[in-house]
């Protein structure tokens, strides 16, 4: 260990400020980049079973041949 | 399975779908296990620097960061010259997942050297050669992420950011090397291929656990990413629509 207490820990040494602004941004992104995902894939799932509940799968085929996205 | 049948399947999202679901997992427990070990161990253990003091240990989200955000740029060009070569779709998947995750790493990485910067330079912010360079992997992330946003038919899109990629490579020899050519304040690299490191064992093991996290961290976010990207580009598939309708995405 390199520090005696959880003062001393958290002062890092009058560097504190930068130490803790740092490892906070980078918790931030990894946090992000890994919600980002779960959300997004819950999110499209739902709209997916939305979407298939409202149009079955041979009219919604027909429709997206129509307007040419397939 | 030899190399060629697998670049082959490679060919085949829904291949890629059905064996990447368990390789997500792996990579996420082990990003998970090698983070925390390595953070606690960098922030906690280490000894701090006789120079810099505690200050130093932005080192240890800060190095491995950089690495990432460039890192994730090479697998990008590289996917961008497969996906001009042989058209791969998922070579065009993995070239539109990675920008985002790859942006946030080359944010991370100039945020942390920034609040680095301010106690050990004295000032937040340079026009030095390896924030310079940083400074323009970072925009080419976001002129990645505008054109594809820009151009409205995804084929054409993809092609044109896989030039983009394929071109933007150039700047990665320019960030690696830009400490040895030019007289910079930011330090050398802590790892190289031909010597040991310049550090005691006690700090650079620290930093080589959480670089290897922040890699499977990457993994694990990409097939993740890719996943999503697959169910969304294949929705019309018979295969996809099976998948949904039997609720086992």
């Amino acid at each position: 260990m390199s520090f005696g207490s959880l003062p001393e820990f958290f002062a890092m040494g009058g560097h504190g400020l930068y130490v803790w602004l740092s490892y906070g941004a980078a918790l931030l992104v990894v946090f992000f980049n890994a919600a980002w995902v779960r959300f997004a894939r819950r999110r499209y799932l739902r709209e997916a079973a939305d979407r298939m509940q409202r149009y079955p799968p041979a009219m919604r085929a027909a429709q997206e041949t129509e307007s040419g996205r397939l | 399975m030899t190399l060629k049948e697998f670049w082959h399947r490679l060919g085949s999202p829904r291949w890629f779908y059905q064996i990447s679901g368990h390789f997500g997992w792996a990579f996420g427990a082990l990003a998970l296990g090698l983070l925390v070990i390595g953070t606690f161990w960098g922030l906690a253990v280490a000894p701090p620097d006789y120079q810099q003091g505690n200050s130093f240990r932005i080192i240890y989200v800060h190095v491995p960061s950089a690495i990432l955000a460039q890192s994730a740029y090479m697998l990008m060009g590289a996917a961008g010259l497969v996906l001009l070569v042989w058209r791969m779709k998922l070579a065009d998947m993995v070239l539109a997942t990675t920008v985002p995750f790859g942006m946030s790493m080359t944010a991370l990485a100039l945020f942390t050297g920034a609040v680095w910067g301010k106690p050990t330079w004295g000032a937040w912010w340079v026009w030095d050669a390896r924030t310079t360079s940083m400074l323009v992997l970072l925009f080419l992330y976001i002129g990645l992420y505008a054109l594809r946003q820009a151009v409205p038919r995804q084929e054409t899109a993809g092609r044109a950011c896989a030039v983009l990629a394929v071109v933007g490579v150039v700047n990665i020899p320019i960030i690696k090397y830009s400490v040895d050519w030019w007289l910079t304040l930011h330090q050398g690299a802590t790892f190289k291929l031909t010597e040991s490191p310049s550090m005691p064992p006690e700090m650079w093991l620290p930093l080589l656990v959480n670089v290897l996290g922040f890699y499977c961290f990457f993994g694990a976010n990409l097939v993740g990413r890719l996943r999503l990207e697959i169910l969304r580009r294949e929705h019309g598939t018979a295969w996809v629509q099976e998948l949904m309708a039997g609720g086992r995405t």
